[in-house]
């Protein structure tokens, strides 16, 4: 027995090769009870692997696992479940036409005794409402269906379930990437009544001012090697993004300040749904405009509808002066434009395509030769000086684009794009759940656009990104503007001021 | 301080391993290409060995001609599910198209020629039909717009002559479906050409790459700027194309045409599709696959006609044979899942 260590996890040497390929080289951890403990790596340094080992999901190739000091084997995910190790997942796994004590207990069902056992509906709200309410939720939430609830809602509800399986130990994916700024709030709340009743929690997030906020260790990964643990209160983010990519970045920021030219693209009479005035702004050559505001406040909406994606009543699109008419994203395409849209996967990716395919399929009409057939050829070469250009690893074109880890999904989109020749490009969260290496990579991306002379807008809720890269600011607020901003005009206050509509 | 900064330099020398797992990677490929094929090797092998009268050229020929209609079927279906779809009518439409044919050249008299396009303009407009129900009604699955077809194209069938079958064909139009070249049945030559503009079709051309985007990810092909109903509409109408196609090889062996011709036949489209490696979920499946599926049910049929089984324990292998094939899929990706 282990006992001298006073763990509740501890994983030690843990390896783990795709192919021949190995992701984890020998990777120890230690989790102990009551503490919340990050993990930090760029995407590809082994988070996702190591995670999925310890729920079962994959079998390690060597190493050790003890739980509350003895060994342990987790062979398939009902093994660590029966630990007590829960997962909360980015995308979650709820079912809305549910209700949210049904999602609680769904696949352990209270029944009542008897022959035909049936289902003991009282029992389970009434366990339901006793584990909202550890949560600080109100317990009426039981009752309610769970599709009509919030992202953040929805999300407590999983936690809640944890706490109803009695977890010990809790995982949470990047838990904040998908909420507003309130529900962050509650989810840090609920975190602290978790540490309370001493449940660990494994906190992957690239969120630094997070990580400060909340963890207690952090254990930085890169490249399959585990670099080191560290208290969280007592070192400095800088020194762990230095840990995390091997290098010093010299700059989280990499703003470029670029002459001002003339107006390149204007927008009018946008009417969000749900909004009652329209939306009208423009965008000069050399800026990076941002768009900002509260989850939900239509940005996405009014970038969907300026693509065509959705139909729109009456706005017009201008490039370069002209009116350009879209009624689909064909359109938006030829008129210049490209949407860099929120959700890589489920918007941007072909996930089961090799990335020669993903960048070039924008853009077919490029390789069309002759009688209509495709040089399969010229559209390699094009997608690998892309991969070149953009660092795309592994720099491989047959490979399938689900192999590639966030950040560099991001670049394969961000590659179909410049494939197009657009002019105008839209991103929307460009940065989300990609690592703080991607992220500059991405910045400088935007500065060499404006530099060839595109207009770039980008969508985002992360202020100091907004911030630390735009020259101006538009903020929405249910769906119409309520400020542009020159960046030196802008602060935190003043966007969240108008964002909030106050 | 300085102690810190020291760990810090050797923190930072992390490199990573260089891998070159290329070789094994093309291995392993040309192993999953090989899949289907290795199936029906093993098949045709089982085959000789119990029997002398299955490896012999006129049996072999036998089997290219017996497979024929099902693989143009089949290539038909391959379109509708790599979209992630189905076409349910193929056996229903190939009815209607020779149904008119046959009233067109038997019952009219009028040039075959005439017929001929006749039958393949009735399979297309069938399947326009298909694509129109999907894309311009926007119900929900191809499933249902095709199930609802294939009743209607069978009523069509049976209706236009009271459910009486049509003979004595012009020659002409039982060539592609009666005839040699060597020992070599037209049908099967047939089969190659069009398997060779369909390879071309969804490897060279845009609209077939089109076709793997949007069942890979409908959402994600419509952001890039395609039209995904027109590809849909070209899709289907491709299907009941082939399906006319294979009406007309039907014609030819049986110098007949009769309303439940092609009875159940989209199941043994699907099949050969499926058995070829194609994903039902879209966006993964080969030409050369679903010609591998169609060869793999006709051998399995006539092997087992020469073994003396009945007809009716051959439907049962053949769906063992399914379910086999689909599950080898399953563990296949299973593994290549857990990989990543």
């Amino acid at each position: 027995m282990a006992a001298h260590t006073g763990c509740l996890l501890e994983m030690k040497g843990i390896k783990k090769s795709f192919h021949q390929n190995q992701v984890l080289k020998g990777i120890d951890l230690d989790v102990k009870a009551g503490e919340v403990h990050v993990l930090l790596g760029e995407n590809g340094a082994g988070k996702s692997t190591l995670i999925k080992i310890l729920t079962g999901a994959y079998q390690k190739d060597a190493g050790e696992i003890y739980w509350e000091g003895s060994i342990v084997h987790l062979d398939q995910p009902v093994d660590a479940m029966k630990l007590g190790i829960a997962t909360i997942y980015q995308e979650l796994n709820v079912i809305p036409e549910l209700k949210v004590y049904e999602n609680i207990f769904l696949g352990r069902e209270l029944k009542r005794g008897g022959k035909i056992s049936l289902l003991h509906h009282r029992a389970m709200r009434k366990e339901a409402e006793r584990c909202l309410e550890t949560l600080g939720q109100n317990p009426k939430l039981a009752n309610e269906q769970l599709g009509k609830l919030g992202i953040g809602q929805q999300q407590l509800v999983e936690i809640a379930k944890a706490i109803a399986l009695e977890a010990k130990l809790i995982i949470m994916d990047e838990p904040t990437s998908s909420l507003s700024a309130q529900e962050v709030e509650q989810l840090y709340k609920v975190v602290e009544e978790l540490k309370k009743k001493g449940i660990a929690i494994i906190f992957i997030s690239h969120r630094l001012e997070e990580i400060k906020y909340l963890g207690d260790r952090i254990t930085i990964l890169r490249d399959g090697f585990k670099i080191k643990t560290l208290p969280v209160k007592t070192t400095e983010p800088d020194y762990w993004i230095e840990l995390m990519v091997g290098r010093t970045l010299d700059e989280k920021f990499p703003k470029h300040s670029f002459a001002l030219g003339k107006e390149g693209f204007r927008v009018e009479n946008f009417v969000v749904k749900g909004a009652k005035e329209p939306v009208n702004f423009s965008v000069r050559y050399g800026e990076i405009v941002g768009i900002s505001g509260l989850v939900g406040a239509g940005r996405t909406e009014l970038a969907r509808a300026i693509f065509g994606v959705d139909s729109h009543k009456g706005g017009k699109v201008y490039i370069d002066g002209k009116e350009v008419r879209i009624k689909s994203p064909r359109d938006a395409i030829k008129a210049g434009i490209a949407f860099i849209t929120e959700d890589r996967k489920s918007e941007g990716l072909l996930l089961d395509q090799p990335l020669d395919f993903n960048i070039g399929i924008a853009n077919m009409d490029k390789f069309k030769r002759g009688i209509g057939l495709l040089d399969l050829k010229a559209l390699r070469k094009e997608a690998l000086n892309y991969v070149k250009e953009l660092k795309i690893r592994p720099d491989n074109i047959e490979l399938h684009s689900r192999n590639l880890s966030g950040g560099n999904q991001q670049k394969v989109v961000i590659a179909k794009w410049l494939c197009t020749r657009a002019k105008v490009f839209i991103f929307d969260e460009p940065t989300r759940g990609i690592d703080v290496g991607a992220k500059v990579e991405v910045y400088r991306l935007m500065n060499q656009l404006i530099a060839n002379g595109s207009i770039v807008l980008m969508i985002s809720s992360d202020l100091p990104e907004i911030l630390g890269m735009c020259d101006r600011v538009l903020v929405m607020n249910e769906g119409k503007l309520t400020a542009n901003l020159p960046i030196h005009e802008a602060s935190q206050d003043k966007i969240m001021k108008a964002a909030t509509g106050g | 301080m300085n102690e810190v900064a020291v760990e810090n330099k050797n923190d930072l020398s992390v490199k990573t391993e260089n891998e070159h797992p290329k070789n094994k990677q093309t291995f392993k490929k040309v192993l999953s290409k090989l899949g289907p094929l290795l199936a029906l090797i093993i098949l045709v092998a089982v085959l000789t060995l119990l029997s002398d009268k299955f490896l012999t050229i006129n049996n072999l020929m036998n089997i290219a001609s017996q497979s024929s209609i099902n693989a143009l079927l089949g290539i038909g279906m391959l379109l509708a599910i790599l979209t992630a779809g189905i076409d349910l009518s193929v056996g229903a439409i190939l009815a209607v198209s020779i149904m008119f044919m046959g009233i067109v050249t038997v019952k009219m008299g009028l040039n075959p020629i005439i017929g001929l396009i006749v039958c393949l303009a009735v399979g297309t407009g069938f399947g326009f039909l298909n694509g129109v129900l999907l894309t311009k009604l926007h119900l929900p699955h191809p499933f249902i717009s095709t199930l609802g077809t294939q009743f209607i194209g069978r009523g069509i069938a049976l209706i236009v002559t009271a459910a009486a079958p049509i003979a004595g064909f012009p020659l002409m139009i039982q060539f592609v479906g009666n005839q040699f070249v060597g020992p070599i049945p037209v049908s099967f030559l047939l089969v190659i050409v069009v398997y060779v503009i369909f390879h071309i079709f969804l490897t060279r051309t845009k609209t077939g790459r089109y076709i793997y985007a949007i069942g890979g990810n409908p959402e994600a092909a419509r952001l890039s700027g395609i039209n995904v109903d027109r590809v849909l509409l070209i899709v289907y109408s491709l299907s009941g194309l082939m399906a006319g196609l294979a009406g007309l090889v039907m014609v030819g062996r049986v110098n007949s045409a009769f309303p439940l011709a092609g009875l159940n036949y989209e199941s043994d489209a699907i099949a050969a599709v499926i058995i070829g490696g194609a994903s039902f979920f879209g966006g993964v499946g080969t030409v050369y696959g679903t010609l591998i599926g169609a060869l793999t049910i006709a051998v399995l049929r006539n092997g087992l006609n020469l073994l003396n089984v009945s007809a009716d324990s051959q439907m049962a292998v053949i769906g063992i044979v399914i379910i086999a094939a689909v599950y080898v899929d399953v563990l296949r990706q299973r593994r290549s899942k857990n990989k990543k």
